[in-house]
């Protein structure tokens, strides 16, 4: 996300509005598709080809294979469907939560803790 | 005429899903979350509505953003659950009410509210979990339950003021129905939290516990957030109090809370649980 974006005005947080739908919408397609096993084995067997039938650009495919959450939201990925290639991953919110925030999950849980009980 | 006898707002994330499914209910992360159910449950029992308007938010199994319906809902007899690949478990399908729902649609179009109307619609955890937390082993197949789904994923979205209109022409719409039923009101989803971003895990208990005494005692308060405000102040995620400002908006009438909980974090968000008594207003 860059500083100066004024459609994302909130450090750390990427925003879905209209410039990301359009920019994501190829990606975002493909992820929807994950809520069908048989779409979730096909893209297992052959990602490449998989990213291709939904025409994701290279940023998008590179984000994809490297398992880059946050590169996929800055290329429009909304997190309700990249959540469903994280779950392809065997990875739920947690675990991308402390990927994206960049600490281990220990930390990040020990941090949601502190703020669930008020200490932070 | 139909009757609203209260309201209900509870989480509905997978996760509580799979601590039922697991029987985690009582492990030391999950027993302070699901300690809060008893009375609801027994007051549901007690009180028996026939029918449950419940505010939720697809996140990608019925709707997606080639059509993103601002607000939606459904008037079908049955709705069904799907995989939204996970792997959570599916739940048995879901009872409806199509002729109040009908009556509902009728009533907002005409009011200003030009809803998407569905006749199917995949209903996901949003709808279910509150179902099977509310009725464990899925024993809600006697309650129908009427759908409205508002979008909280893509902007522009609805803005916490327009909810709660939203509400209060659904309590309207209900109260004008000639059909003897009890109607419960539930809203779902919340509180603060963040998925998305390097500020994923944002979470806010101590504004979390303010919405919950402002829902209860001033929502016309509430309702002033705009959708940035609460994104600035719980997170991303936080939007999700929209259904919980929807379901107050219904309550026209006289509230007086019942029980309350609140724990965080469960998973990424603050829980919170309330169970709100309706006397209905005096007729118009």
């Amino acid at each position: 996300m860059s500083q100066n974006d004024p459609s994302q005005p909130i450090p750390g947080t990427y925003l879905f509005n209209g410039q990301m739908a359009k920019k994501g919408y190829g990606l975002n397609k493909m992820c929807f598709s994950f809520n069908e096993q048989s779409a979730r084995d096909e893209f297992i067997r052959d990602p490449d080809a998989y990213c291709a039938k939904f025409g994701l650009n290279e940023k998008q495919i590179k984000a994809i294979h490297e398992r880059n959450i946050i590169g996929l939201l800055q290329e429009g990925g909304s997190i309700y469907y990249v959540a469903k290639f994280a779950g392809l991953l065997k990875l739920n919110m947690q675990d991308i939560g402390a990927i994206q925030s960049g600490q281990s999950l220990e930390a990040f849980k020990e941090m949601l803790e502190k703020r669930g009980s008020g200490e932070i | 005429m139909a009757t609203i006898i209260g309201a209900v707002t509870t989480s509905h994330i997978p996760a509580i899903a799979n601590a039922m499914a697991n029987k985690q209910e009582q492990t030391p992360y999950w027993k302070p979350f699901f300690d809060g159910y008893p009375p609801v449950r027994k007051w549901l029992n007690e009180k028996k509505p026939d029918v449950i308007v419940l505010f939720y938010n697809d996140h990608g199994l019925e709707f997606f953003i080639d059509k993103k319906p601002t607000f939606a809902m459904g008037v079908a007899d049955e709705y069904h659950n799907s995989d939204e690949g996970w792997g959570i478990a599916t739940i048995p399908p879901v009872t409806g009410e199509s002729d109040l729902s009908w009556h509902i649609a009728n009533s907002l179009v005409d009011d200003g509210f030009d809803m998407t109307i569905c006749q199917e619609m995949k209903v996901d955890h949003g709808l279910t979990v509150p179902l099977s937390l509310m009725w464990p082993g899925n024993d809600y197949g006697h309650v129908k339950v009427i759908p409205v789904c508002i979008n909280c994923e893509q902007y522009p979205m609805p803005q916490p003021k327009r909810c709660y209109a939203l509400g209060q022409a659904i309590g309207k719409a209900i109260e004008s129905y000639d059909g003897d039923l009890k109607v419960a009101i539930f809203g779902t989803g919340g509180m603060s939290h963040q998925l998305d971003g390097e500020a994923a895990g944002t979470l806010n208990r101590q504004f979390d516990l303010e919405c919950m005494d402002t829902l209860v005692t001033n929502p016309e308060a509430l309702a002033q957030y705009t959708n940035m405000d609460l994104v600035k102040k719980g997170g991303a995620q936080t939007v999700e109090l929209n259904m919980w400002i929807a379901m107050r908006g219904v309550l026209r009438g006289k509230v007086t809370e019942l029980h309350r909980n609140y724990h965080a974090p469960i998973s990424n968000t603050g829980a919170g649980l309330l169970l709100l008594e309706h006397e209905m207003p005096v007729r118009e």
